[in-house]
């Protein structure tokens, strides 16, 4: 019966490749775990961004309203047409801030309205001594306001003033907590939106807006850029100093990263091509003999190519997969949030392992071809 | 019979070694001889050249008719592949495939590959039952006839076996001459380099190698054919 040269070439190469499985797992796990480094640095390099994003959104609002040209104030559904302009994914925070001038023991301090919650988001780098306000009647008052009127948490104060049409009023207030930021905040006192609009005696009316956006310089250029183009009430303004640091810190990480995922390669390729070179090596006497028995150098050149593809295309989808679980270790434990599976790294690390382990093979093999039969033949 | 070798004036020269100095010799096509010689005699280096793993530097070897010492690395391979089949004292199986696929190895390199006539081949040499172990579960003697059934598949002008027997015991010994003596009644042209003076005593002549040069020509005990050294 005859068989298909192709059918024999196959039977050759799954022979070598099971019957030396011994040696066929040391130069698969060369090629697994080159290509698990690989493709899980891969991963983190093209993760970092999304991970660190989110990371540097701690550092506060990256992105305010104020009220466009002379106007004082805007409105709420201001800011809902300008977030229209944000995905909804990543928006992290929305604090709308009102101020309002205010009389504790008839000293003057400034009286932030807020939205706590959304507070916490935009600000999550705030130090607060005591609780966070949950109801109405309750206050955040910053540190210098506390020193200055000796308050603690859980002490009553009175507020006095003026509202929007000239009638003074008088509320009273709980301390929940102080606030340190070591920036201006610590000279207002932080009461709920709905507190300072009812002291005013109007509503609707905000002064700033801080949003935190998990996006890159480039997306928050593009939405400042449309928000401006097509909210005529409010004026954007990205938040230069958190922004631009953002930048600056995600490069140098990016580029340590791509450092390492360069040296890795490198490494892989020689760690492989050793592997691969040692498995040629100690087959020179195969090598003679199949050409003492008339194969041309192509045909052992294609027969150990064969073996060497099969070998860096299972090594690539192993360490995909491998590579996988090593990203998903790494962010879980440096970023504490996980990654999703990328299927397009399963092609793109086996052919990048193929193309290693076929060069890696190349080399040796093209070598091995110059072996002289004679010296298969040689008897002892 | 018709001339299929023949040697003249061949010389090999290594550096400052002579390894052969103006050998001649002629082989009918159906003989059997023997080349015979102390080491450094120049055995070895006569087998590559008539084997055309080597060329000599002076002198002109004629193959089938082919002067093989014209030709190049690449017509070598072909001639060697279609007219030679080699028989080595270390067998030289590929350790991964079984008796069978050794022998189709050699069909492979040569035209299709043949299940059927490899198993043939096998039978030939007493391993029918034998083809589908790997040659590290096949004695010595075993393996030597799995070398010699791959040696015969293509159907060889000329077999070139290298101290067939210098690895075998007695008894593997005359099974693998049993298998020569079958194969030149077929025919078969076969040159053997032996140490072994038994089995130089089968061939029909044994070419005596001393110092690169032809010694002597003794005839066999089977000889019926003439010397012309």
């Amino acid at each position: 019966m005859m068989m298909k040269k192709q059918t024999m070439y196959f039977r050759m190469i799954t022979s070598s490749l099971i019957r030396r499985r011994s040696r066929m797992i040391v130069a698969l796990l060369a090629v697994a775990i080159g290509a698990t480094i690989l493709s899980g640095l891969v991963t983190i390099y093209y993760d970092v961004p999304r991970q660190m994003g989110q990371e540097f959104r701690s550092y506060g609002a990256n992105l305010i309203f104020t009220p466009a040209g002379d106007e004082t104030s805007f409105t709420m559904e201001a800011v809902r047409k300008a977030t229209d302009f944000i995905p909804n994914n990543d928006i992290m925070g929305i604090a709308p801030y009102r101020y309002e001038t205010v009389k504790i023991n008839e000293q003057p301090f400034t009286a932030a309205g807020v939205i706590m919650d959304e507070v916490k988001k935009t600000s999550p780098y705030w130090f607060v001594s005591g609780q966070w306000p949950q109801n109405d009647g309750e206050a955040l008052i910053g540190q210098e306001v506390s020193d200055y009127i000796r308050l603690s948490p859980g002490d009553m104060f009175t507020v006095t003033g003026a509202n929007s049409v000239g009638d003074s009023f008088s509320r009273d207030f709980t301390v929940l907590g102080i606030v340190q930021t070591g920036g201006i905040e610590e000279a207002f006192l932080f009461v709920s939106l709905s507190d300072l609009e009812e002291m005013a005696g109007d509503k609707g009316r905000l002064d700033v807006v801080e949003c935190s956006v998990s996006a890159s310089q480039a997306e928050l250029d593009d939405i400042v850029r449309r928000i401006d183009e097509n909210v005529e009430e409010v004026t954007p303004r990205l938040v230069k100093r958190v922004t631009r640091s953002e930048g600056a810190v995600l490069a140098k990480l990016q580029a340590l990263v791509y450092l390492v995922t360069t040296i890795a390669l490198l490494l892989t390729m020689i760690c492989v091509a050793t592997t691969m070179m040692a498995v040629v090596a100690e087959r020179r006497k195969e090598i003679g003999l199949k050409k003492a028995l008339g194969a041309a150098n192509r045909s052992i050149v294609m027969e150990f190519l064969g073996e060497g593809l099969f070998l860096g295309g299972l090594g690539g989808l192993l360490g995909a997969l491998f590579g996988f679980a090593f990203a998903q270790t790494v962010s879980l434990n440096v970023f504490g949030r996980s990654i999703s599976f990328q299927p397009r790294l399963i092609p793109a690390s086996m052919a990048i392992s193929i193309i290693i382990t076929g060069l890696a093979c190349l080399l040796p093999v093209r070598s091995a071809t110059d072996v002289d039969p004679a010296i298969v033949l040689r008897g002892e | 019979m018709s001339l299929l070798l023949e040697l003249k004036d061949v010389s090999k020269i290594y550096g400052s070694v002579k390894a052969l100095r103006n050998v001649n010799l002629e082989v009918s096509r159906g003989e059997w001889l023997a080349i015979m010689g102390p080491s450094g005699s120049g055995k070895s280096t006569m087998m590559n050249i008539i084997g055309c793993m080597d060329k000599p530097s002076n002198g002109s070897v004629t193959l089938d008719g082919v002067d093989i010492s014209k030709e190049n690395s690449k017509s070598l391979t072909n001639i060697r592949r279609d007219k030679i089949g080699l028989i080595f004292q270390q067998f030289h199986l590929i350790n991964y495939l079984t008796a069978l696929e050794n022998v189709m190895v050699a069909q492979y390199y040569h035209s299709m590959p043949d299940e059927k006539e490899a198993l043939r081949a096998l039978e030939r040499v007493g391993l029918g039952d034998r083809a589908k172990h790997l040659p590290s579960q096949l004695s010595g003697g075993e393996q030597q006839r799995v070398c010699i059934a791959r040696a015969l598949i293509n159907y060889p002008t000329l077999i070139l076996a290298d101290e067939p027997t210098g690895n075998l015991d007695e008894a593997n010994e005359s099974v693998v001459l049993d298998i020569f003596k079958r194969l030149h009644k077929e025919g078969s042209a076969i040159i053997v380099v032996t140490h072994d003076p038994e089995v130089a005593d089968e061939a029909q002549r044994t070419v005596v190698l001393e110092h690169g040069r032809v010694a002597r020509i003794v005839q066999g005990k089977n000889n019926a054919m003439g010397c012309d050294a």
